[in-house]
């Protein structure tokens, strides 16, 4: 009778941690709770602002001008047949995602010490809300790419969309995970060493500089040293940039190695983070 | 119906005292170390007992150290103890906020808690937009709050403004509409702290009766956290008392409190803090005393250092019962003081004397400030002494005045008028 009562406990709260340590069925719970967060962030993101969500057109389009103007203009940074101020906007545009995915959950524990440090929710649903309410963001940009895609081919550019554009969500996938995985390890680290942020704001900015995207692969092969050509290749994020210019604007060339590649790496990134991210909300707020 | 749904067995929570961040990286450092060679967390062994008003000896405290009890279904426990006894913390390891160091709990149901209601309220939305955020906050789902939305606004009183955002909300609204929310959850344990501070009178009644239907109707388990010694009266069924982090008494509600005011009273103190010293009283024929008749002048004596020397600093103190009311308050910023010479003493003595008192027979509790005029409080002791007022024919005719014409009696002149 008592060891058959034993067994009945619902849960236990105890300071040892396992290793993996999910709750699967928990967060499923509380799916909710990840819509709810989702829909306060688009509501919310830019209330008392005049243009509001014409921000989201306005940053894409002033860098890509910019980074035409260095890097094809000053920089002779041959795009082939394709327009480059498309080319930019198609890397900024996933970059951007990749970014604000990144940014923005590498501040969850710090941001949201307030309400962490009163009730108990699965903390991963917070970075989760934040990769999925950045989806419209990225949505939004696509549609402005996808305005002067059409722009560019009545004024008789020749472009094509690749047949592998079914590749697309999984694509978006990967960078989610990635920029997920990412920001969930520096947020853990953030709790307690807040040198971190800074670190990250400027990391982030050299990060685009070595992940392609205002270059293709083919002209940092040529033009770079040999040791960062081969950072830049086996980074994976060149991997998605060249991945998706190549789905939307048919340059480059799909090699079925690297993407799984890839996605392993991400994948792998991802599920570091998720541990990582498991560990730090235990305790994190007696030492944020 | 007497099964046990919550069991706390040996939970510890160590604190590191001081700054975070420096030092960390080596104490990381070395824990790293430490547990590659298959040994015990060195910094868990050290550490003091959770006493606020001592200097710490080491870097480590345990706020709450082998704390072990049951709850049964049904039951409304109290948890009473002085600030910084550990209440909050065992409550922030029950809801799961924070983890203990040591030790587990084991729990049938799922807890909910109210630590302090308006968690997650999103001020750009509007009220209804922050129930449904709220309710998902504190674990219902969208379906369980969509059934009980009517009944959440209704209780809240903000039916006019639901539609506003929670921005332009009175505090006081915000806080109904927080425990509104709060109120309707349907965990199996409810961990509530301190919420009653807020609100206005009726808001409280209010709450303290749907607490009781909580508890008492549906056979909720209720963990109540206060220093409202009369709403944890008449709430809760049994009491925990607190005290440096280790359960002092466990039992009965009543039993429980007594124990807890005792532990306030003390007649003369000695303390270890930056400004006070030693505080007595003394009765009107200057004898130290912790017994004053009802209407006689007694004098508070607060032997203390470096206020006089500090300019714009200021001594005052609170009178208040032992149900944590309080009652008056009187600061040397309000009146002149009267400084007298005395060569043979090198610290600095207040007296105050209280003329003609209107404390009607009972205890009463002195808590301590020292604060400048302008804010900012430099020192404070809860409880730092207590009294005792002894019952006295006052109006000279044999009424005695006890606890049931309340706190303070007046003195009164009446006129009667008649019209010839």
């Amino acid at each position: 009778m008592l060891s058959k009562k034993e067994d009945e406990w619902l849960y236990t709260i105890s300071g040892k941690r396992k290793l993996i340590d999910f709750n699967f069925k928990e967060i499923w719970r509380y799916r909710d709770l990840l819509f709810l967060f989702v829909k306060r962030d688009i509501v919310t993101l830019y209330k008392q602002t005049i243009l509001g969500p014409l921000w989201y057109l306005i940053q894409p389009l002033f860098t890509s001008v910019i980074f035409t103007l260095i890097f094809n203009n000053l920089g002779q940074i041959k795009t082939g047949s394709i327009p480059p101020f498309l080319f930019n906007l198609a890397g900024i545009t996933a970059w951007n995602y990749f970014r604000d995915c990144l940014n923005n959950t590498s501040s969850t524990f710090t941001k949201n010490q307030n309400i962490f440090g009163k009730v108990y929710f699965p903390r991963v649903i917070l970075p989760m809300s934040i990769t999925i309410s950045n989806l419209l963001k990225f949505g939004i940009q696509l549609l402005i790419f996808i305005g002067f895609f059409v722009y560019y081919y009545t004024t008789g550019y020749e472009l094509s969309i690749n047949s592998n554009i079914i590749l697309f969500p999984v694509y978006v996938v990967i960078m989610a995970m990635l920029g997920l995985g990412l920001g969930m390890i520096f947020s853990s680290l953030t709790t307690k060493y807040r040198d971190i942020t800074v670190l990250l704001t400027f990391a982030v900015q050299l990060l685009m500089y070595v992940s392609a995207v205002p270059y293709p692969m083919s002209e940092a092969k040529a033009k770079f040293p040999p040791l960062v050509a081969k950072i830049v290749e086996y980074n994976p994020l060149t991997q998605i940039m060249e991945g998706f210019r190549y789905m939307l604007l048919d340059i480059g060339e799909f090699n079925l190695t690297r993407f799984l590649y890839t996605l392993g790496i991400s994948l792998f990134i991802f599920l570091i983070g998720l541990v990582i991210f498991n560990r730090t909300e235990k305790s994190f707020i007696d030492t944020v | 119906m007497s099964e046990v749904i919550l069991k706390v067995e040996h939970i510890s929570k160590q604190y590191r005292l001081g700054l975070v961040g420096t030092g960390t990286l080596s104490h990381d450092l070395k824990r790293w170390f430490y547990k590659l060679r298959g040994k015990e967390d060195p910094y868990l062994k050290i550490g003091d007992t959770n006493d606020r008003s001592k200097a710490a000896k080491s870097d480590y405290v345990w706020a709450i150290k082998d704390i072990n009890f049951e709850v049964k279904r049904g039951e409304v426990l109290g948890i009473i103890g002085k600030n910084g006894a550990g209440k909050s913390t065992l409550l922030k390891i029950l809801s799961r906020v924070t983890s203990p160091t040591t030790g587990q709990i084991k729990t049938k149901g799922r807890i909910a808690s109210l630590l302090e209601v308006g968690t997650g309220f999103h001020p750009e939305l509007t009220g209804k937009e922050n129930i449904y955020l709220n309710g998902a906050i504190l674990g219902m789902t969208k379906a369980e709050i969509k059934a009980k939305e009517q009944e959440i606004v209704e209780f809240s009183g903000c039916q006019r403004y639901i539609d506003t955002p929670v921005k332009r909300y009175s505090s006081g609204m915000r806080v109904r509409l927080a425990f509104a929310v709060a109120a309707f959850l349907e965990p199996d344990i409810l961990v509530v702290d301190e919420v009653l501070a807020v609100g206005d009178a009726e808001f409280q009644k209010k709450a303290i009766g749907k607490m009781q239907d909580i508890s008492k109707g549906d056979g909720r388990t209720v963990l109540f956290v206060s220093h409202n010694m009369a709403a944890v009266e008449n709430l809760c069924t049994r009491a925990i008392l607190l005290e440096n982090g280790k359960v002092k008494f466990e039992g009965d509600t009543k039993d429980c409190i007594q124990m807890y005011l005792k532990g306030k009273k003390t007649t003369s103190s000695d303390f270890d803090s930056k400004f006070i010293k030693k505080v007595r009283m003394l009765n009107k024929n200057n004898e130290v005393s912790d017994q004053f008749v009802m209407g006689e002048d007694f004098i508070l004596e607060i032997t203390s250092s470096g206020i006089k020397n500090t300019t714009g600093l200021h001594l005052g103190f609170f009178i208040k019962d032992t149900y944590e009311q309080k009652l008056t308050a009187f600061s040397t910023a309000m009146k002149s003081v009267v400084v007298e010479q005395n060569n043979g003493l090198d610290e600095e003595v207040f007296l105050f004397k209280i003329k003609k008192p209107n404390l009607i027979q009972g205890d009463y509790i002195i808590d301590i400030s020292v604060s400048f005029k302008k804010g900012g409080r430099l020192d404070f002791i809860d409880s730092a002494i207590s009294f005792n007022v002894v019952a006295s024919d006052v109006y000279g005719n044999g009424v005695l005045l006890n606890s049931h014409f309340g706190k303070i009696y007046l003195d009164v002149e009446t006129t009667l008028k008649i019209n010839s």
